[in-house]
């Protein structure tokens, strides 16, 4: 079983590797969001690092959003996905190797770039372990959560828009905790709090939505 | 235990014909305990000591965000009715009652927003609750959204039984990660634990008016279960035969 998650994931990781202009995609859309701020709202680093939380936080779970459009698009349109559904082995698994290597190429490199982008924004070099941190825990929950919703919609012509209006309100206590963190930590107050609560969402999530990502695929499929 | 009337449930025939009989005995139990709790409650309730007049507000604001809540759970059991017994009835329960609880979110929003203005000075203030009812309302939406967005009637209902599911889980977490990011709004009004902190004459004809409310959501979603099963069945002889009964009746 183990041998089946680790072949799925050797798969996606190559499949990703070959197509890097859409790993870059969300990456620079991240770093645009940021660039954009500081332009509407005017350069003045005081007022940027006081909103700078949130800002990261924002900009991070829309290139997520967007990053999982076409996460199962093209496995929906080549017929892998039925192959998957009829296939002995448990879905649920399946998914979670997939979520998991889209992660690690999307998520991961996200949270590498945000302290980059933290500095610019003017985020003491203190802080910047809480963001890495409450972005490494924040990241899969997001992109557990929109692999929901991705699979119920990919069997739609434009599920882009859609997906957003379906996952947005449910990314909710990720960024109220996300930022949270890092807003005390900017403050000077510990955010292990925060980040134990993240941690816990992150364990909710790789357990509980594989079923239901699993289930909105079997839908999508039979449809 | 006898199951017979949870299997007849899921013929679309015999609720049809149950409903068109428990219907006006919700209808005329909304109309009389929504018309009495209305009157008792802006005309015969005392003042506020606080607030004055303004606080009576809350005998729509309070039923509204009441059944808002309680509609999502009921969505998200229908979704899982519908899931693991594959019954019809869920389906369509399911998808009926999501435009009414968006309704009374918005409502409970548009109260709260009236009330707010005389309370706390502001139409709109970043409040938990308030923040909490917002997301309900964008949580039925996406519910609303997906349904009309898949065309095939079943795998509609079975992706908005799964989102339901996935939202109602969610909805405890979202509650209080919001609660500890904000809070201004007083507490609950009823606590099932609690004594109610207000006095007999004001929460008796809230009370009522939560009952009317939840009476008027039945009557409601009776009706429109009853039509979108008619339409469903329009193939169906006992539907045809029921839909021309209806012309003769009203022609």
């Amino acid at each position: 079983m183990s041998n089946v998650f680790a072949l799925l994931f050797r798969r996606e990781a190559r499949l990703l590797c070959r197509r890097p202009a859409e790993l870059a995609n969300p990456l620079v859309f991240f770093a645009i969001v940021i660039a954009l701020f500081p332009l509407a709202v005017g350069p003045e680093s005081q007022l940027l690092q006081s909103i700078s939380p949130g800002l990261v936080w924002v900009a991070a779970l829309l290139a997520v959003l967007l990053s999982l459009d076409g996460l199962f698009r093209s496995d929906f349109e080549d017929g892998s996905l039925e192959q998957w559904v009829v296939s002995p082995h448990p879905l649920a698994l399946l998914v979670l190797a997939k979520v998991l290597a889209h992660w690690v190429f999307s998520g991961l490199a996200l949270v590498l770039l945000a302290p980059l982008l933290g500095l610019m924004l003017g985020l003491p070099a203190s802080t910047l372990p809480v963001l890495l941190l409450s972005l490494l825990l924040g990241t899969p929950v997001l992109s557990l959560l929109g692999a929901v919703g991705a699979a119920l919609t990919v069997g739609l012509k434009r599920g882009g828009l859609l997906l957003a209006l379906l996952i947005l309100p449910l990314y909710i206590p990720v960024l109220i905790l996300g930022s949270g963190a890092l807003q005390a930590a900017l403050q000077g107050l510990p955010a292990a709090g925060h980040l134990l609560w993240l941690a816990s969402l992150t364990a909710l999530s790789v357990t509980l939505t594989p079923f239901a990502i699993a289930a909105g695929l079997t839908i999508s499929v039979g449809e | 235990m006898n199951w017979t009337w949870f299997h007849k449930l899921g013929s679309p025939k015999w609720f049809y014909e149950i409903g068109g009989r428990w219907l006006p005995w919700f209808g005329w139990a909304a109309a009389i305990l929504l018309l009495v709790g209305t009157v008792w409650g802006l005309a015969f309730a005392p003042q506020d000591y606080q607030q004055g007049n303004s606080f009576r507000i809350i005998y729509i604001h309070v039923p509204a965000a009441f059944l808002a809540q309680s509609i999502y759970v009921m969505l998200a059991a229908a979704g899982l009715v519908g899931l693991v017994w594959k019954m019809k009835l869920a389906d369509v329960a399911l998808q009926q009652a999501a435009p009414i609880g968006a309704w009374m979110s918005f409502i409970a929003l548009l109260t709260g927003a009236v009330w707010g203005k005389p309370t706390w000075g502001a139409w709109w203030v970043w409040d938990a609750r308030l923040t909490s009812m917002l997301i309900l309302l964008f949580l039925y939406f996406g519910i609303i959204a997906l349904g009309q967005a898949i065309s095939n009637r079943d795998s509609a209902a079975k992706a908005c039984a799964v989102l339901a599911i996935v939202g109602v889980v969610n909805i405890p977490i979202i509650k209080y990660s919001v609660e500890w990011w904000n809070t201004l709004h007083q507490p609950a009004t009823f606590k099932i634990t609690e004594k109610p902190a207000m006095p007999a004459e004001m929460w008796l004809p809230l009370l009522v008016m939560v009952l009317g409310f939840y009476c008027f959501f039945a009557a409601v979603l009776i009706m429109r279960m009853r039509l979108e099963v008619l339409r469903r069945e329009a193939r169906a002889s006992w539907a045809k035969a029921e839909v021309r009964a209806l012309v003769e009746k009203h022609a």
